[in-house]
């Protein structure tokens, strides 16, 4: 089998995290880690991007858009029992 | 996520059930909406005429799909609808480059030739020493958040989906109508997009120049 090269590799790292790489891939991938520090680096740096890209903090409604959502609900309320 | 019990009390004018339904999916509607709209603004109307139209077709909801499919589905009509209307009066769409094929990793850093061809001649530096908290510090989300603000319209979408809000490919898949296989490319742009960003952020001297 032919090695993987590390240009291959970073082409193919979001296949192999989504564990859907094929088993020749899947297994030339993990023997050219096993000499790669640098593509080992690499998948770190991509794991460590998801993870901070997870960390991202949620999106709040403020006060006024919460007011406007309310004044929303209240007149599809109010539409709905009049018909 | 919304129950049938829930539902049934957003039906009987029940407001903290409607408030609690609007604050759980206000996050994912905003950062839907975003990728469509030119300001914050403009992605809250759509947000807004959203609830609007939940609200009226409240009683169609078969349960058919999950509910918040269907909520951010009728986010993302809206919000095609209204950056088509204004797309059209400006000379040139701002929302290009959705073709971009471009390599993950600039080819500049790899061997052209010789018995090491495709292996790094200029490697991913070392982030051993960057620490987890340092990661997950409110200046390097900003460094992300900027980056994803930054992608072809289609990446920021399937990235926002799968890796903030933590939907699986078949549900985004579900929601912009597109193939798993291009939702996999669209995701490998997008994640190798984002690395580069820090990359450069956190070793601006090794790989400044290159974008």
């Amino acid at each position: 089998m032919e090695e993987m090269a590390c240009q291959e590799l970073v082409e193919v790292v979001t296949d192999y995290l989504e564990g859907v790489l094929g088993r020749d891939e899947a297994l030339r991938l993990c023997q050219h880690l096993a000499v790669c520090t640098s593509c080992d680096m690499y998948i770190k740096q991509v794991r460590a991007t998801i993870r901070t890209t997870a960390s991202l903090p949620p999106e709040t409604p403020s006060a006024a858009v919460e007011k406007q959502l309310t004044d929303v609900y209240r007149q599809w309320l109010a539409n709905r029992d009049t018909q | 996520m919304m129950t049938e019990v829930d539902l049934q009390a957003l039906r009987r004018g029940d407001e903290a059930a409607f408030l609690n339904l609007v604050n759980s999916y206000h996050s994912v509607l905003v950062r839907l909406a975003r990728a469509y709209s030119p300001n914050r603004e403009v992605a809250e109307e759509s947000v807004q005429e959203t609830w609007i139209a939940v609200l009226r077709g409240l009683d169609g909801f078969e349960g058919r799909s999950a509910l918040r499919t269907w909520i951010c589905h009728i986010l993302v009509r809206i919000a095609r609808r209204r950056s088509m209307a204004e797309t059209r009066s400006m000379p040139f769409s701002s929302f290009g480059a959705e073709d971009d094929s471009s390599p993950a990793v600039d080819p500049d850093r790899f061997q052209r030739s010789g018995p090491y061809l495709g292996h790094w001649v200029n490697p991913p530096p070392d982030w051993a020493t960057v620490p987890e908290n340092a990661l997950l510090s409110q200046e390097v989300q900003d460094v992300v958040a900027e980056a994803i603000a930054e992608l072809p319209r289609n990446q920021r979408l399937v990235i926002t989906l799968r890796d903030i809000e933590g939907w699986s490919n078949a549900e985004v898949c579900d929601l912009l109508e597109i193939e798993d296989g291009n939702q996999r490319i669209l995701l490998h742009r997008a994640r190798s997009r984002v690395r580069s960003a820090l990359e450069r952020y956190f070793a601006p001297g090794v790989v400044a120049i290159k974008k």
